[in-house]
């Protein structure tokens, strides 16, 4: 059964702007799934459509097989959204918070109270519970809006950019607590722009730019189509011009490191054979940007000149 | 619509609401008694000694009703404008929006939490009325049922301005230039029938003049109007705007994009 069921969604704001232009997508119950796209590509309007924030222009939206023309209300009792802004009450305190959002959900106050025990107490808030929200970091109130989306424990879960300005720490303890809610059977939907992110938790990802969608497959797909990576290598000695390897491309850094592209039939045993036989020894290898990061740009810039193709 | 999620939402909203009247009583409960105390010190006491008697009752007496009501109305509309405009600013209306909870359930919800900040101030300017002069209840059936029917008024006519307000300036212009002239002018400090034969007239199209002097015919037993036109008209803007709050949330105005 899928989870969410689009197909032709639209939506054009009042000033004209078309923020999405017929775009379907099917989410299995069960999935993990990551909507990637730029600034303004319209990730956050077809979030606000599937949760009754925005209305649409036209087209059909289904939650667990709920139309929401036809059962709204049943098809919002499936959902929990975590959105990119903070909207909570930043004067009421962290546990009126969470259980006043049970209550909309027509949970009673008893039930309320134990469930909001357990995910503050997960999301390592519940010594805060008496304190206003305004007390919190920016860590802590991104936490809060998961407690309080799991409050009624939806069946599809969304993150709009959940970890967006939360340290490392707090992020990698967020995964691992999604990566459980997850695997206990909440269907996560997540939009993201670390795309570290997205492709350690998500096995599926659509990408989204300028209001269609220009990729939807399982991750693993997705990234077999990347063609190249970009390592950045850190030299015992520094060079002072980037090495010519045959077959690599190479640049070398302000800093002294040098970047090199290996292209997807090429192994990095022959790139450290090429860097042996010039007597250069490396000290660290990193990637310049993670996979996923780089498939997302060359799908966009590939887009992108396409368009300008076209124009010309 | 599921009655108990429904049921249990309303129960929600209307803690939520009362325990923010009760958090911020300063801003709340204390202004209110205080702009009342000087209106029985000042019109009642000062005045109204030279004024002498109004309908039959001194004058202290005569305003005292009006003086409830007016502070019944003001709180009530007060309360669900800066409720929801508050909700709306902040961006946790999304909370309910997001809900199932139906848009009935959300407009009532801050409705009943306007009555009830309605309901405790008029109570408190009662106990301070009384400090000042003498009231008997005639009519205790007709006293409270108006002045909750009246408080639901004003708090749908809150929830309405609190749909279409857009900044904080928009909650404050309908009650400095609607409400308080139209309080003011309703009867609270006079019998129109004080008032030229033209005004008098005029002042039949102001909801307020029905209201207060049905309130005042509850306490007092006399009225410039009909009672049953009162609650006639009453019913009718209760309804009246219980269906456009439905309407304009149905149509997302001012929530949705």
């Amino acid at each position: 059964m899928h989870a969410l069921h689009i197909r032709n969604l639209t939506k054009t704001y009042a000033n004209g702007v078309e923020a999405l232009k017929g775009i379907d997508f099917d989410v299995d119950a069960g999935d993990f799934y990551a909507l990637l796209g730029p600034n303004g590509a319209g990730k956050t309007t077809a979030i606000g459509i599937i949760c009754s924030l925005v209305n649409k222009s036209s087209g059909t939206v289904q939650i667990f097989g709920h139309d929401i023309d036809r059962e709204l209300e049943a098809a919002k009792a499936c959902i929990g959204l975590v959105p990119q802004e903070l909207n909570m009450n930043q004067f009421d305190t962290v546990l009126n918070i969470v259980v006043n959002q049970a209550g909309y959900y027509g949970i009673p106050r008893r039930l309320a109270l134990s469930r909001a025990e357990r995910y503050l107490s997960e999301l390592r808030l519940w010594d805060r519970r008496l304190d206003p929200a305004r007390g919190l970091s920016g860590g802590m109130k991104r936490r809060l809006m998961i407690a309080r989306a799991l409050i009624h424990e939806p069946r599809l879960l969304i993150l709009d950019e959940p970890t967006a300005g939360v340290d490392i720490e707090i992020r990698r303890s967020m995964w691992e607590f999604l990566r459980r809610i997850n695997e206990e059977g909440t269907t996560i939907i997540l939009t993201t722009h670390y795309l570290e992110e997205a492709e350690s938790l998500c096995r599926h990802v659509a990408i989204i730019d300028e209001g269609r969608i220009i990729e939807d497959a399982p991750m693993s797909t997705v990234l077999r189509k990347l063609q190249r990576e970009v390592f950045v290598l850190t030299l015992a000695d520094t060079p002072t011009s980037a090495p010519f390897l045959p077959g690599y491309e190479t640049v070398l850094r302000n800093d002294g490191d040098i970047e090199v592209a290996v292209d997807t039939n090429h192994d990095l045993n022959g790139l450290f054979d090429a860097l042996d036989e010039r007597g250069m020894r490396v000290v660290s290898l990193r990637n310049k940007a993670n996979r996923l990061e780089e498939l997302f740009i060359g799908l966009v810039e590939a887009k992108q000149r396409n368009a300008a193709a076209r124009s010309a | 619509m599921d009655l108990k999620v429904n049921w249990v939402g309303f129960v929600t909203l209307v803690r939520k609401e009362v325990i923010r009247v009760v958090r911020i009583w300063v801003q709340t409960i204390v202004p209110p008694a205080i702009t009342m105390t000087l209106y029985f010190i000042i019109f009642g006491n000062l005045i109204g000694r030279r004024i002498g008697t109004m309908d039959g009752f001194d004058y202290m007496q005569y305003i005292a009703p009006g003086l409830i009501m007016m502070s019944v109305i003001t709180n009530s509309y007060g309360n669900v404008v800066s409720s929801f405009f508050g909700a709306k600013f902040g961006k946790h209306v999304e909370e309910m929006l997001v809900s199932p909870l139906s848009n009935a359930t959300i407009i009532m919800g801050h409705v009943a939490g306007g009555i009830i900040r309605g309901l405790m101030v008029g109570a408190l300017v009662t106990v301070i009325a009384l400090f000042f002069t003498q009231l008997s209840v005639e009519h205790p059936l007709i006293t409270l049922s108006m002045v909750v029917l009246a408080s639901t008024v004003f708090a749908l006519l809150g929830f309405v301005n609190a749909i279409f307000a857009k900044k904080f300036d928009d909650i404050s212009i309908i009650p400095t230039f609607v409400l308080t002239p139209l309080t003011y002018l309703g009867g609270v400090f006079y019998s129109i029938s004080l008032l030229p034969e033209f005004w008098q007239t005029v002042s039949l199209g102001n909801p307020i003049l029905y209201m207060v002097n049905a309130f005042r015919y509850g306490i007092l037993g006399v009225s410039d109007i009909s009672i049953g036109y009162a609650y006639l008209i009453v019913a009718i803007f209760v309804a009246g705007l219980f269906t456009l709050n439905l309407v304009l949330l149905n149509r997302g105005v001012g929530i949705r994009e």
